[in-house]
């Protein structure tokens, strides 16, 4: 025991030492919650459109004021003719175009019809589709301006309810992914180089020959990064109550004890990555690959019910995804451990999984 | 010029001598750029919904037929307590409750007015906006279905109609992967170019060869030059590949706009970015300091170049961050150039702002090396 409280200690000024890592572990994951608790969100607000307008009456006068009006759109300039859309969309920042033809309102009046054309900028299909919806929505409730005076009969409301996010914020999604995504890779990363290090300065060999177990020196490795991962892990919560209005409605307790857990995983990863690498570089370049797979199976991108079956049981093996329902379940859902079980245990599971196969891969010979 | 050639002579040696991680450095980006495009996909369809029918009668009935014929949902549950619905959406195994209450035939024949209630998941905001959206439209639908039968249409008086008609320019089937291919591709070549590079003067300060560099009479911007065109030549060998065989062959797309520029606008976007990587070498004093520098921009410049969410709906000030990352640029060019074939008129100001940035980065690089410690 007092072996392994020394060997601790040794690794306790190796990180503490090294200030400009120490500098970077605790910098990124504050400054990576608040930037992106704030700047990420879905929501699409001020797009740019054009407007062609030929008819230029009353009608279609007032659907463009109802548009200039609504916060998703920001009219950059009325055109003169729709030859001008490509050139403008090819410019970059123009998202839709609304073409009125020519009498307009004479049409809608006499013939009782008349035709909008909305030409969207598919490039990116999401904003494309969003924006389609929300202009046809617009014109539709000009059109129901127009019927009001014949009353409606048989009427079906619909009452929308928005459950755990009445605001539909960003934040609370974002969130608990962004906590995942960096909890999960600042820990890898820097247990991903610690056992490498070593055998790359040549320590690794006066390790090996000392009467010392290696399944505590890998153990020793991790627990000053166990350590501050925890410390990092109360300032996110902190910064994310009270900077980001994050609701905490379960217990605290298990949420550190999940987060606990996840830490715990990453780390384990982080050894084996460790173990099985010959140089620095190769762990450093496994560890920067992992961010883009990460971000994407965690899910708090995409729907992960959408992906193809296959990658779906990809996601399966990234830890950050189950982390993830669990935070979302504690933190706003307020459930307790019953409704977490199963997830937990898969944690649990990996973790044992790749703590044995990293010691399992702890050579104590070198090569 | 001698000297420039001796130094690359041993940098692409170096480069090439090292089995482990070669291999590793090509092929990784390739395999991601095949499988990522394939999880990021934003279409919303298959949106659960549990149904709380209260009222059981053919009117309900034939609600809960449309919804489900509509292609958007999946009747995840169907029963009469709400509470057992709501277990489901605690339990992430439906995304919104449609809550049809008693009497909903009888009040929509006699009252002419009903109500429904809607509850959504609304966690993920966007997908419980759209899912929202899709089920108000398909109850309209089905309210106007309703009316139908009751309601004979005035013949000569009949409500104006609005008729909108919108189509989708440069990318009519609305394939996601259009859009993420190009942006995955650009976050890649970045990743591996601004890695590799910044942990490589660093390596040689651990390792100390970097004195016997110092005491030679090789200048310091033949030193970087060195040290920045092999991998200068990597990156464009790593985005050729992803654009011409993975993106080609796999996804089917075709760059619209003119490779030429597409190029020129590449060659200068990883001069800057090299010119990033190298500053950070020249900061830090060990490999994991460099590593670990190189992995916070990396975050920052990939959550927030518009790669995943827009930039439009950025708060002012997140959005000027954004604005200040070579990335976010290089991202809208490429899917400005490969999707909508932009021309160079139409990114004159991109060119401007990342030559900017090459010559800020690497000249900051070149004066932050110094030769005595």
């Amino acid at each position: 025991m007092k072996q392994f409280l020394s060997f601790v200690r040794k690794e306790f000024y190796h990180v503490f030492r090294d200030s400009k890592t120490l500098l970077m572990l605790f910098g990124l994951p504050i400054v990576q919650i608040v930037l992106f608790g704030f700047a990420l969100t879905n929501e699409i607000k001020n797009s740019k459109i054009v407007i062609c307008d030929y008819a230029k009456d009353e009608a279609t006068q007032q659907i463009i004021s109802k548009i200039e009006a609504s916060r998703s759109f920001e009219i950059q300039k009325t055109l003169i003719s729709h030859k001008q859309i490509e050139e403008a969309f090819k410019e970059g920042d123009i998202k839709l175009a609304i073409i009125f033809p020519a009498n307009f309102n004479n049409d809608l009046l006499h013939l009782h019809k008349a035709q909008v054309q909305i030409i969207a900028d598919a490039s990116d299909p999401n904003t494309a589709n969003t924006l389609t919806n929300y202009a046809t929505n617009i014109i539709m409730d000009y059109q129901q301006e127009l019927m009001k005076n014949n009353a409606m009969s048989f009427h079906i409301v619909p009452e929308l309810r928005m459950l755990y996010n009445p605001e539909l914020k960003g934040a609370t999604n974002f969130v608990p992914g962004v906590m995942a995504l960096v909890l999960m890779l600042v820990c890898v990363m820097m247990t991903a180089v610690s056992v490498v290090k070593e055998k790359e300065s040549g320590t690794m060999e006066v390790l090996l020959v000392s009467p010392f177990n290696p399944f505590l020196v890998i153990i020793s490795k991790a627990i000053p990064y166990l350590f501050l991962s925890l410390i990092n892990l109360t300032v996110i919560l902190v910064l994310s109550v009270t900077l980001l209005d994050m609701p905490v409605n379960g217990s605290v307790l298990l949420l550190f004890g999940e987060s606990a857990l996840l830490i715990i995983t990453a780390l384990s990863l982080g050894l084996l990555i460790s173990n099985v690498t010959q140089s620095q570089q190769s762990a450093m370049f496994i560890s920067m690959m992992g961010i883009l797979p990460t971000m994407l199976f965690t899910g708090f991108m995409f729907p992960l019910e959408n992906m193809p079956y296959p990658l779906q049981i990809i996601a399966n093996a990234v830890p950050s995804k189950w982390y993830y329902i669990i935070v979302k379940s504690i933190m706003i859902k307020g459930l307790g451990f019953s409704a977490i079980w199963k997830e937990t245990l898969i944690l649990f599971g990996m973790t044992c999984f790749l703590l044995i196969v990293s010691i399992r891969k702890f050579k104590t010979r070198l090569v | 010029m001698r000297t420039l050639k001796f130094l690359l002579q041993k940098e692409f040696k170096q480069i090439f001598r090292n089995k482990a991680l070669l291999p590793l450095i090509l092929v990784a980006p390739i395999i991601q750029l095949l499988i990522l495009p394939l999880a990021a996909d934003y279409e919303v369809k298959n949106i659960n919904i549990s149904i709380v029918d209260h009222d059981h009668s053919t009117y309900s009935q034939k609600l809960i037929s449309k919804i489900t014929a509509s292609g958007y949902f999946q009747l995840a549950d169907y029963g009469n307590s709400f509470q057992r619905a709501f277990s489901q959406i605690e339990k992430d195994k439906s995304d919104l409750i449609l809550e049809i209450p008693q009497g909903f035939e009888k009040n929509i024949v006699r009252e002419n007015e009903q109500k429904l209630f809607v509850a959504v998941n609304a966690i993920n905001g966007v997908k419980a906006g759209l899912g929202g959206t899709y089920l108000a439209q398909i109850i309209t639908a089905y309210n106007n279905d309703i009316r139908l039968q009751w309601v004979q249409s005035d013949k000569f008086n009949p409500a104006p109609i609005i008729e909108v008609t919108s189509s989708s320019w440069f990318n009519p089937f609305m394939n996601y992967r259009v859009f993420m291919v190009p942006g995955i591709l650009v976050v890649l070549v970045t990743m591996v170019g601004a890695y590799m590079c910044s942990l490589n003067i660093v390596k040689e300060k651990e390792v100390g060869t970097i004195e016997q560099i110092n005491v030679t009479p090789i200048k310091k911007y033949q030193f970087i030059l060195g040290k920045l065109i092999p991998f200068w030549v990597i990156g464009m060998f790593i985005f050729s590949v992803g654009l011409h065989i993975v993106a080609y062959f796999f996804y089917g797309i075709v760059p619209v706009g003119s490779l030429l520029l597409l190029y020129g606008y590449l060659s200068i976007y990883l001069v800057a970015l090299m010119g990033l990587g190298l500053l950070i070498s020249t900061f830090a004093e060990t490999q994991q300091q460099a590593m670990s520098v190189a992995f916070f921009f990396m975050m920052i410049f990939m959550l927030m170049s518009g790669l995943f969410t827009p930039l439009d709906g950025m708060p002012q000030w997140a959005y000027i961050i954004a604005k200040c990352s070579p990335v976010t640029y290089f991202i809208e060019v490429v899917r400005m150039i490969v999707l909508k074939g932009s021309g160079f008129a139409d990114i004159k100001n991109h060119f401007i702002i990342m030559i900017g940035f090459a010559m800020l980065l690497n000249g900051w690089a070149i004066l932050n090396y110094k030769k005595t410690s």
